[in-house]
């Protein structure tokens, strides 16, 4: 069984939770551990608004052990609205719907069920967006 | 009739289905070679890495950006369902993570068939109402196993409905009371341990659904000394297309008052999301000063009837996430063997 | 600092190697190495073992002992090292610096690989993690993926369409036909290419290397021994290794290859050498793409104009920049981590003339790079025949 690993990334993947440098405002995802040079209090939590394009992307028809029940699945480069490129799976969606520069959303799925004795890791995908313009605060 | 001393509201409402769909017409072809009624046109479909979770997930972020509200200020995610993804360990857990509520909050899985979500609702009046909170979300949520070539399989299908219950000055919608009626009565269960449900055919309408369903109905228009007419909407239980059409035709509803939330001819019987969906896509649709009356019903059996009055706030909130009808025109048909590839019904070896 | 000199090089053909363990496999080259040279195995100082998949796919760890004792240099001071599929150019880099600072006066580096023991979805999970295992591989993608996200993206930018990789491939084939220690002896058209299965869309079947079982051998040594041996001498000019993220998503354009151009010239630096000079490269090419990108980023073509010149024939053994002549790892194999030290086998093989019907003509100064992952470590050698 395999807990501690996936637990520990839970705000990376649940939340899509970067961090933004309090000075230079640079935003980068994931969350990274300082660096030499770098202090306490450099850089802080943020959360990240899931919105973004496709930077770009490919459907995978020779999948890794744990991964055969999705195949063939896309998965792309997106580059979101803060900046960071984030690679990740597409979801509700086949690869005609696909385009680089398509706009996409965050939503939350299963990665990967690592057996019934173990845990479902859930963790971000990316969709074309449900609604183009949906209003959100 | 149970109304909570402070006054409650919906500040928040968001809805979940999968876009994918399986004609009921492609399920009787497989077994009863097309013949034969059939009791919804389609229903939704779970893709392969979704379940109760991730709907919830959904639907719980599309309520929070309609309250326009930090997750953080939520006291409580409640998450009502009959397939929770783990048998033991929270679903609210997960949820709560994901939408940026917890730590500090309470989680629960309630369970209760198809009403576990509005048991969770009416737990959140109470939490609200008794002043211990400001804000709690219920949300109902199932991917509902059927086996194959049972009548389940033509309905069972998947959703998700969120509501947050905030103080009735902020809401969009206020609740003004609930009643809530259970019997023990055996129509539908499914043993720990057993993949699918089982259910007592016939038995299921008239002591179970149409039984529960009544008595609270009833019990709620007569407490607050009103009729159906005085309402402009109502939201039922909606396991297939006929029952709910028939309860409220028993109950002196009429086909225009059902026909918002009447989402189960589209996407079958979303168990726990059901009638907190056709909730939401009647708020999508009400104007301030309107009523809704809803009737939830789950099988063990029993019945949570609640009365809504939709206030100004709604126009705004509504369109901060996406609308049920976002979710509903989004369809991609499937067959029957993507249908039994994703829900687990091929025999893998 | 004394010059590095390679005195002895082999490899088993590669392939799948049912029937031979890694043991076996990885005896069999170095005792063919030795069979190059007059030397006894008393004079060895060090062994440097690459490989990158002991662990996950041949279920066999602290390798530089294992194999020391399989090979017969039981007792020496034995090293693995591991930087995916890089691990043979570093294997090398750390070799010659052995050598250069004194350390011994004749090393070997043994890369071996024995990948045919698990099936695909195996394989495909070892290789995924040489990305960011959390952040990447725990997203489905493997490295297949990645290389095709970047060739999505390069034919956006550059307006070719897919086909126009075909011209790797195709040389690799065309190549590998000639020898006979290549996985695949078969010629293939860009009419073949165009129709091939997607393995990661726009990756198709046969623009995606097979992996298979190999040993190769170099036996290294300080100029004092390998001026006693006969010409013609073939010398580590320079050598060098560079990294990167190995999360793609975390570099600035993912398009450039840093550590490839940061190591082919700190490495040529080292060389006192410019590119002009090389006349043979054995690059990381499990796809066109990677050829394309690893061209470009060295500084060969500027960007979008590798794959033109592909076609123009540029990387046939008679062109401006001969590639896989051996078969690269498309037709060749690609041997994991022991594919670096394939490469410099073929290198050597071309520096003496003993090239054959892929020899590029008066070849006399080469370069080696293998990439780890999508180049998050690059490592390069230049050789040149004295």
């Amino acid at each position: 069984m395999e807990v501690a690993r996936h637990w520990r990334q839970r705000a990376t993947r649940y939340r899509l939770e970067g961090q933004r440098h309090v000075r230079t405002g640079e935003v980068r995802f994931p969350a990274r551990p300082l660096t030499v040079g770098e202090q306490d209090g450099d850089w802080e939590p943020l959360r990240l608004s899931g919105r973004g394009e496709i930077y770009s992307f490919s459907v995978i028809r020779q999948a890794p052990d744990g991964f055969e029940s999705m195949t063939p699945y896309p998965v792309a480069l997106v580059r979101l609205e803060e900046g960071p490129l984030v690679a990740a799976q597409l979801t509700d969606c086949v690869e005609a719907d696909l385009a680089i520069g398509l706009p996409v959303e965050m939503v939350t799925r299963q990665l990967l069920d690592t057996g019934a004795d173990n845990l479902l890791v859930y963790g971000y995908k990316f969709r074309p967006r449900l609604v183009a313009t949906t209003e959100r605060l | 009739m149970m109304k909570p001393q402070r006054p409650v509201g919906l500040v928040g409402y968001g809805v979940y289905v999968p876009r994918y769909r399986i004609a009921a017409r492609e399920i009787a072809q497989l077994w009863t070679d097309g013949q034969g009624g059939l009791p919804v046109d389609a229903k939704s479909v779970p893709g392969p890495d979704e379940d109760t979770i991730t709907m919830a997930i959904e639907a719980a972020r599309n309520a929070l950006a309609r309250a326009d509200l930090a997750a953080e200020r939520l006291s409580a995610v409640w998450v009502g369902s009959e397939s929770h993804p783990y048998s033991v360990k929270p679903s609210g857990g997960i949820v709560a993570e994901a939408i940026g509520a917890a730590p500090w909050v309470s989680t629960a899985d309630f369970e209760f068939a198809c009403k576990a979500g509005s048991e969770a609702l009416t737990a959140a009046m109470a939490l609200v109402g008794s002043g211990m909170a400001d804000y709690a979300m219920a949300i109902g949520a199932d991917t509902a196993q059927s086996r194959p070539g049972d009548a389940l399989e033509y309905t069972a299908s998947a959703g998700a409905g969120a509501l947050i219950v905030g103080p009735a000055e902020l809401a969009l919608a206020t609740l003004d009371a609930t009643v809530s009626y259970v019997t023990d009565t055996p129509d539908f269960f499914r043993r720990a341990d057993r993949p699918y449900p089982v259910h007592g055919n016939r038995f299921t309408g008239e002591p179970a659904y149409f039984h529960q369903i009544s008595s609270a109905a009833k019990k709620l228009l007569t407490d607050l000394g009103k009729t159906p007419q005085d309402f402009t909407y109502a939201v039922f239980h909606q396991p297939n297309a006929k029952f709910p059409q028939a309860v409220a035709k028993r109950l002196g509803f009429s086909d225009a008052q059902i026909a918002p939330g009447l989402l189960s001819p589209q996407i079958g019987n979303t168990y726990s999301g059901a009638a907190l969906a056709g909730l939401c896509a009647t708020l999508d649709v009400a104007q301030p000063g309107e009523t809704i009356f809803v009737t939830t019903y789950g099988s063990g059996a029993g019945s949570d009837a609640y009365a809504l009055t939709v206030t100004e706030q709604v126009e705004a909130a509504r369109g901060r996430a996406p609308m049920t009808s976002a979710y509903l025109s989004r369809q991609v048909f499937i067959d029957y063997a993507h249908y039994a590839k994703w829900m687990g019904k091929l025999v893998m070896g | 600092m004394s010059n590095t000199y390679l005195i002895g090089a082999a490899a088993t053909p590669v392939g799948e190697h049912y029937g031979q363990s890694l043991a076996a496999i990885a005896a069999q080259a170095v005792r063919a190495a030795f069979a190059t040279t007059n030397l006894l195995p008393e004079r060895i100082g060090a062994l440097y073992v690459a490989n990158a998949f002991g662990e996950s796919l041949t279920g066999q760890s602290q390798l530089g002992a294992y194999l020391a004792t399989a090979v017969g240099l039981r007792g020496l001071p034995a090293f693995r090292v591991e930087a995916g599929g890089a691990s043979g150019g570093v294997a090398i880099h750390q070799a010659a610096q052995a050598i250069s600072t004194g350390q011994c006066d004749v090393a070997v580096v043994l890369g071996a690989e024995k990948l045919t023991d698990r099936l695909e979805g195996a394989v495909e999970a070892a290789l995924a993690i040489q990305s960011d295992a959390e952040s990447e591989a725990i997203n489905g993608l493997t490295l297949t993926a990645q290389w095709a996200l970047l060739m999505r993206r390069y034919m956006h930018l550059c307006d070719y369409p897919a086909e126009a990789f075909a011209p790797f491939p195709v040389n690799a084939h065309a190549n590998a036909l000639k020898n006979p220690q290549a996985l695949y002896r078969f010629a293939i058209s860009s009419d073949k290419y165009r129709k091939a299965a997607q393995i990661a869309s726009p990756l198709n079947m046969l623009d995606c290397s097979s992996l298979g079982d190999g040993a190769a051998c170099l036996i290294l040594a300080a100029e004092s021994v390998a001026q006693k041996l006969a010409g013609p001498h073939l010398r580590l000019a320079g050598s060098a290794v560079a990294t990167d993220t190995p999360s793609l998503a975390m570099r600035p354009d993912p398009l450039d290859l840093t550590a490839a151009r940061a190591s082919a010239h700190i490495a040529l630096g080292r060389a006192h050498m410019g590119l002009g000079d090389l006349h043979v490269l054995e690059l990381s090419d499990p796809h066109g793409i990677a050829a394309t990108l690893a061209l470009e980023s060295i500084g060969f073509y500027p960007r979008g104009e590798a794959p033109r010149h592909a076609a123009d024939g540029a990387i046939a053994p008679t062109g401006r920049t001969p590639l896989a002549t051996a078969g690269g790892y498309k037709a060749r194999g690609d041997v994991g981590g022991a594919s670096g030290v394939y490469q410099i086998v073929e290198l050597a093989r071309q520096l003496r003339g003993e090239a054959g019907l892929t020899q590029v003509p008066k070849a006399r100064v080469a370069l080696a790079q293998s990439l780890g992952g999508v180049a998050a470590t690059a490592a390069t050698c230049i050789l040149v025949a004295e």
